[in-house]
């Protein structure tokens, strides 16, 4: 008899989904969906999906789904989780929704300790409508509205989401992973599997930045736009733990980047 | 139950507490205070849930995902605050999700003041957000009143999954009146379960998605006319008005909504005291508009005045109604002014002595 040793996660649907080749939001959601596995929440669990390249995350897994308005999953969130605190909520947002225009939001979500899960998505530039310059791109990085690069003098630094909201008192669970490599993948699924677990048990917020690839919007292949991602955006976004519930949040990290 | 003395605000909140609504998301502005402020009390005492959000962006946005979940919910807010909500508002309609607002308008536009207007009739009656949808509206003229249709609110809001908005100003949220419960009150429309809610997904069910995002036109367009069935719908089973003194016949009729239609009635007791024949029709539904009444009440009369804290807003579905049938004047105070009845009677004077002029503008 063949073991199957391999195979879907049954919170994951039987689907194609609409993804761009190279691009990470697959890897993503077969992470969280075979964390929601282990965890067994499939039948408990509702996502919330965002506005931006997965608006229709809703389609891809096996769980029920609210879709939310351009940055305001984290209030959305809130309702649901007060509503039925039983529930197992968590949202899947990029970096214009959560970091630009839903910025309020997710720093209110988390400040309140909303015990739900957000999965930070951070590819550096809006990816659905056409590659714009995000809070998250890179000094210099080409995007259609900054084309000469991004000036640091007319639009600021990129925005280190990880380490503003580790900066909050309220007790949380906040950490940066990547995908980009099976390795990291294997960290961001302990990152998002600790994610998870703090809000089963209704410890606290949680948050999962994940460092994600857009080739299309880069304009590079995808095997170069992962080793773009590991030379450009790991320096300024570093990996690990930022804050724990317990208290012991990480030190300030390197100004590696600047 | 027995009567009991209660500022307006507070019974709005009792009743919403009393039709089952468990939780409650606002973000605090004056003239509508005491109703958050009741419910951040009330509902941790009956196992519900009061959040003070961070704006009126997000505390709509809870509600949009509370009502998700197949609770009853409610917000409250004024004028500029419910400009903020606009865009939540339309996903609700969209996502045909039952949610109950109150607004208690102050004057504007922009920051305007925090006295008492109708100011947001428009808003209120024309959709209130981006795409095409409609509110039920509801508009109160006593503390009773207020707290009865708060409780239909709910009921119709869950029977047509469309939000529900209660229209009220400063004056009904700070005045005090006898209100009473019935704890024998039923649902006004038979409801159905809630089975479309995201509340997880045991088995092999079909996934429940609570959405508004219809990227395939054939697709809008279908839930666009589905939409627009249930407002057909509203229009048909839901317009509700009441005439006062119209038992009588009359030469002037009034048309007025709400605390103003409050005013006018003293000064229709007035008037009758003097002998003049005056009456009233007054709104409650405010969408859906009760076209057909007032026309019917207006074609008795010789002449319609409008009374309202606008400019203008209402009188324009009066001349809907009437379609030139009568002459039709007009009677207002803006910016947080209010009417008097003294106003009202010199107006209608002035009707019935020919020497006041018909409207020449909506």
């Amino acid at each position: 008899m063949a073991e199957t040793v391999f195979s879907r996660p049954g919170a994951l649907a039987p689907v194609i989904t609409h993804y761009c080749p190279g691009c990470t939001h697959g890897i993503i959601h077969r992470l969280i969906a075979e964390v929601i596995d282990e965890l067994g929440i499939r039948e408990r669990t509702v996502g919330i999906s965002p506005v931006g390249c997965a608006v229709l995350a809703y389609n891809y897994f096996t769980v029920d789904f609210q879709e939310a308005s351009h940055g305001r999953a984290p209030a959305v969130a809130t309702g649901i989780k007060r509503a039925r605190p039983d529930l197992i909520v968590f949202t899947y947002q990029g970096d214009g929704d959560l970091a630009s225009i839903g910025m309020a939001e997710i720093v209110h979500c988390a400040n309140r300790g909303e015990k739900v899960t957000v999965v930070f998505v951070n590819n550096a530039i809006y990816g659905m409508t056409g590659g714009q310059m995000a809070p998250t791109t890179l000094p210099g990085q080409i995007a259609t509205t900054c084309p000469l690069g991004r000036d640091v003098e007319q639009a600021g630094h990129p925005i280190r989401i990880a380490e503003l909201l580790s900066t909050l008192r309220t007790p949380s669970f906040v950490a940066r992973a990547a995908v980009h490599t099976p390795l990291h993948a294997v960290n961001a699924k302990e990152m998002l599997r600790r994610a998870f677990r703090y809000q089963v048990a209704g410890t606290c917020f949680s948050l999962v930045e994940v460092l994600s690839t857009c080739p299309t919007n880069w304009g590079v292949p995808p095997v170069e736009a992962n080793r773009w991602l590991a030379q450009n955006m790991m320096p300024f976004y570093p990996l690990g733990v930022f804050k724990t519930p317990d208290g012991a949040d990480r030190a300030p990290t390197p100004g590696a980047g600047d | 139950m027995a009567k009991k003395l209660m500022k307006g605000s507070e019974a709005i909140g009792e009743a919403a507490v009393q039709a089952g609504c468990r939780l409650f998301f606002g973000y605090p502005i004056t003239p509508q205070n005491e109703i958050p402020e009741y419910m951040s009390l009330r509902l941790p005492q009956v196992g519900g849930c009061f959040v003070q959000a961070e704006s009126e962006v997000a505390a709509s946005n809870m509600l949009y995902g509370a009502a998700g979940t197949g609770e009853r919910v409610m917000t409250s807010s004024s004028s500029p605050g419910i400009s903020l909500m606009s865009e939540a508002v339309s996903y609700l309609a969209g996502a045909e999700l039952p949610v109950v607002i109150v607004n208690i308008v102050r004057a504007g536009p922009g920051l305007g003041g925090i006295l008492p207007s109708q100011g947001d009739y428009f808003q209120a009656t024309r959709g209130m957000g981006h795409g095409d949808f409609r509110l039920l509206v509801l508009a109160p003229w006593s503390v009773q009143e207020a707290a009865d249709l708060v409780q239909d609110a709910f009921d119709l809001a869950d029977f047509y999954r469309n939000p529900v908005m209660v229209l009220g100003d400063g004056l009904i949220g700070q005045m005090m009146e006898p209100v009473e419960f019935r704890s024998d009150r039923q649902p006004i429309k038979e409801l159905q379960p809630k089975t479309w809610a995201a509340t997880g997904c045991p088995g092999d069910r079909p996934t429940n998605i609570i959405n508004s995002l219809f990227l395939d036109p054939e697709e809008l367009e279908r839930h666009n006319w589905k939409l627009k069935a249930k407002y057909d719908a509203m229009a048909r089973d839901e317009i509700r008005s009441a005439v006062y003194a119209a038992d009588d016949d009359y030469d002037v009729l009034i048309v007025a909504y709400g605390t103003v239609a409050r005013v006018c009635s003293t000064a229709i007791d007035e008037l009758r005291e003097r002998g003049v024949r005056v009456a009233m029709v007054r709104p409650i539904t405010l969408f859906p508009f009760p076209y057909q009444a007032i026309r019917d009440a207006a074609l008795r009369a010789s002449s319609v005045l409008v009374v309202e804290l606008s400019t203008g807003q209402m009188i324009e579905d009066v001349r809907l109604a009437l379609e030139g049938a009568r002459p039709i004047h007009f009677h207002s105070r803006v910016g947080g002014m209010l009417v008097t009845p003294d106003e009202v009677i010199e107006k209608v004077d002035r009707i019935l002595a020919g020497g006041a002029a018909e409207v020449s503008h909506g």
